[in-house]
């Protein structure tokens, strides 16, 4: 019998990213992506978090230019991160294959926007493929290689939330043999990006889309569901007049949408489209010819309506109030049904909150008791913001709160600058607090400025992942740790305290609270690394600790040896 | 649409809600069903509400449950049980965590293994299918306790004729 395997898309497609010969997985974690490169190194393959997902991207390019076939991963905003590497990694010629993860998060589940990142395909001009399950999730990343390779272009593989921790049931194939050793080979016109060789590329890009849209158009992954009813009726089953008969309704969809639209349109003539950008047009336009009533179900932004109509392709949308959050069974009904009255409000469960014990609970209380205005970050302390501690002020993006804290302390009046704090975790500072760090040093504000690191040694929120600031690797192995406080030091901050996190309530709380009034009332620059392990990843962070401990001291005999 | 089984499994965060939803769905998997299961990580996991969605049958299209059409809702903690009644079908089975009594298990952290045994009563999911999946998706010391957990719910739903 054939292997039949529960997967979420995260894990098919860190087994496609294996069974296609990715030699090297890069990305920083977020949530809905993380979970991808920690499968495709359980499962064996190599795989590293990067500082951010610009750096993660940049590594991947280098990878793909020696000639491996790289896998890059990260969440929807992480790709604004590396966007400026996207942009123009498109005008270049890749040797291996490169496939860029973007692992989208309509309705927010645990992000701080829903932007649809369907728009990068169409800005960057990179080829996008969107799977509707963790089947297609495991032959799309499979797919995007072969198409990255023949084409020598960067493609985006596009996942949503829904298909990235949605669990189905995939069948592997076997991995692909006979993939060439990675080994440099000088092509300085198609890497090097000044304008004399940037302009060639960008018409070479163009030629590159275009003949991908030809490929897309004559076997690219598409699929037409007949209506059920038609289908299952015997006189029409299988019949060449039940297949090309007219349909009252057609629909066109992609990703997680399509699967919802079958389910609530079953007698709908329904086009699935694989291959996103660039579209096959001409097949959207033939099937458009065939039915009454074309309606694109599609989540978020209003993309691929626009396309169909900009094409002429007379195609219905959805009502604007279904641009908000994610789509499903009952919101499809009712944008078929044209409903446009108020949706029945979703369940109202308890709020998440920071742990019992966490670390973060004690400085909160803190910065709430001192009335400070607190420029927050994105993390699981960007929770301070809810009650009982309400002391966050803001909260953009990652890093945002060293820069935002530093604007509102140029501009306020100067009792109100006195009380502005940066809050910023420690992963979400090596991700992109250090160039706000040198910000600080740079242009230091009248009032000076305090920083507050809370350092619970993880990137906790997407699930306790390390990052350069632990010492561990993305297999937690021990690697060099970077310390905070000596590149603080060697920025040029004046004050750098390293104090522990205060228990909620107790008295390390007067502790903090004394040292940051000081801090405060100077007009210098300072830096506060507040530590105390997560609750949640302090028991493992012990065990690594202990290997690592051994590793370097293999066994006590040798020990003796060596005294 | 061929038969679909749809169940909604809730509870708080580090109650084992997605655990449980595993072992549903690794159970529906060895029966030879389709399935597909479905809820959302990150910041909803930490202490808030958590829903999973579970669903197997011939074949399975949208990994999530339309609301108001979970077959049996399954709520491993009491707060829960009315904000999510509204996910339930009007003539779909409700579990809710009285129907195991207090101090019957020996460890409280297998309660959702005990709830499963419960669900276990009203789904015609083969007894090898549920215990293969338990060993698949616990460690192996977690076994017996496990398996005797899910007895005791099984037990509990048959004498309380749960769905009846």
């Amino acid at each position: 019998m054939t292997e039949r395997l529960l997967l979420s898309g995260d894990e098919a497609v860190a087994l496609g990213a294996l069974h296609a010969g990715v030699r090297l997985g890069t990305g920083y974690p977020g949530t809905p992506s993380t979970e991808i490169l920690e499968e495709f190194d359980r499962l064996g393959g190599r795989a590293q978090w990067s500082p951010n997902e610009k750096v993660a991207l940049e590594v991947g390019i280098g990878s793909a230019f020696g000639g491996a076939r790289t896998l890059v991963t990260m969440k929807h905003v992480g790709l604004n991160v590396a966007a400026d590497a996207l942009f123009t990694a498109t005008y270049t010629d890749v040797e291996g294959g490169l496939v860029i993860v973007s692992a989208d998060d309509p309705g927010m589940a645990s992000s701080q926007n829903e932007q649809d990142n369907r728009h990068f395909a169409r800005a960057a001009g990179a080829p996008m493929l969107e799977p509707s399950c963790s089947q297609e999730a495991y032959d799309f990343t499979r797919l995007a290689f072969d198409l990255s390779e023949r084409w020598k272009i960067p493609v985006i593989l596009r996942l949503t939330t829904r298909i990235c921790h949605a669990k189905t049931v995939i069948t592997p194939q076997p991995p692909v043999q006979g993939l060439r050793e990675p080994s440099f080979r000088r092509d300085i016109p198609a890497r090097v990006m000044i304008p004399a060789f940037a302009k060639p590329a960008h018409h070479r890009l163009r030629a590159k889309l275009a003949a991908i849209a030809e490929w897309n158009e004559a076997q690219g992954p598409l699929r037409i569901d007949e209506p059920e009813r038609a289908a299952d009726s015997p006189a029409k089953a299988g019949s060449p007049q039940g297949r090309q008969g007219r349909a009252p309704l057609g629909i066109v969809a992609s990703g997680v949408a399509a699967v919802h639209a079958r389910e609530a349109a079953p007698d709908a003539r329904q086009l699935t489209i694989g291959l996103t950008w660039p579209l096959p047009l001409e097949r959207i336009r033939a099937f458009a010819d065939g039915v009454d009533r074309l309606l694109v179900i599609e989540e978020g932004d209003p993309l691929l309506v626009e396309s169909l109509r900009g094409a002429g392709i007379g195609a219905e949308g959805k009502p604007e109030m279904y641009r908000f959050g994610e789509l499903n069974v009952a919101r499809v009904r009712r944008i078929i049904a044209g409903d446009r009255t108020p949706e029945p409000a979703p369940p109202v469960g308890k709020p998440p909150e920071l742990c019992p014990g966490c670390s973060h609970r004690g400085v909160f209380e803190v910065l709430r008791d001192l009335d400070c205005i607190v420029a927050g970050d994105i993390g699981c302390y960007t929770l301070g913001v809810l009650p009982p501690f309400s002391a966050m002020d803001t909260c953009v993006c990652m890093g945002a709160s060293i820069g935002v804290g530093l604007g509102l302390r140029h501009i306020l009046p100067e009792e109100q600058a006195r009380r502005v704090v940066s809050v910023i975790g420690d992963s979400t500072f090596v991700h992109s607090g250090l160039t706000g760090l040198a910000e600080m040093v740079y242009n230091p504000p009248p009032t000076g400025h305090v920083v507050l690191i809370v350092d619970n040694g993880t990137t906790a929120m997407t699930g306790q992942q390390e990052h350069p600031g632990t010492g561990r690797a993305l297999d937690r192995s021990p690697t060099e740790q970077i310390r905070f406080e000596v590149v603080a030091e060697a920025m040029g901050v004046q004050n750098i305290h390293i104090v522990d996190a205060p228990r909620s309530g107790q008295t390390g709380a007067q502790q903090l609270e004394q040292l940051l009034r000081t801090l405060l009332a100077k007009s210098e620059t300072s830096l506060v690394i507040a530590r105390e392990p997560c609750v949640l990843a302090a028991p493992k962070i012990r065990l690594y600790e202990k290997a690592a401990a051994e590793l370097r001291q293999p066994s006590s005999c040798a020990a003796d040896i060596a005294d | 649409m061929a038969f679909v089984k749809n169940i909604v499994i809730a509870g708080l965060g580090g109650q084992g809600i997605v655990k449980a939803s595993d072992i549903l769905a690794d159970a529906a998997l060895r029966a030879g069903f389709d399935v597909k299961k479905s809820e959302l990580h990150g910041m909803s996991q930490r202490g808030g509400s958590v829903t999973s969605d579970v669903r197997y049958g011939e074949r399975v299209l949208s990994p999530m449950v339309p609301p108001g059409e979970a077959d049996v809702l399954l709520v491993l903690e009491e707060t829960q049980v009315a904000i999510n009644r509204p996910l339930l079908a009007a003539d779909g089975v409700l579990i809710g965590p009285d129907i195991i009594a207090p101090g019957a298990l020996r460890n409280r952290k297998s309660l959702n293994v005990a709830m499963l045994g419960a669900l276990s009563a009203v789904l015609e999911l083969p007894e090898t299918a549920w215990v293969q999946a338990i060993h698949a998706n616990l460690a192996e010391k977690l076994h017996a306790l496990n398996e005797q957990s899910f007895a005791l719910g099984r037990d509990a739903a048959v004498k309380g004729a749960v769905g009846q």
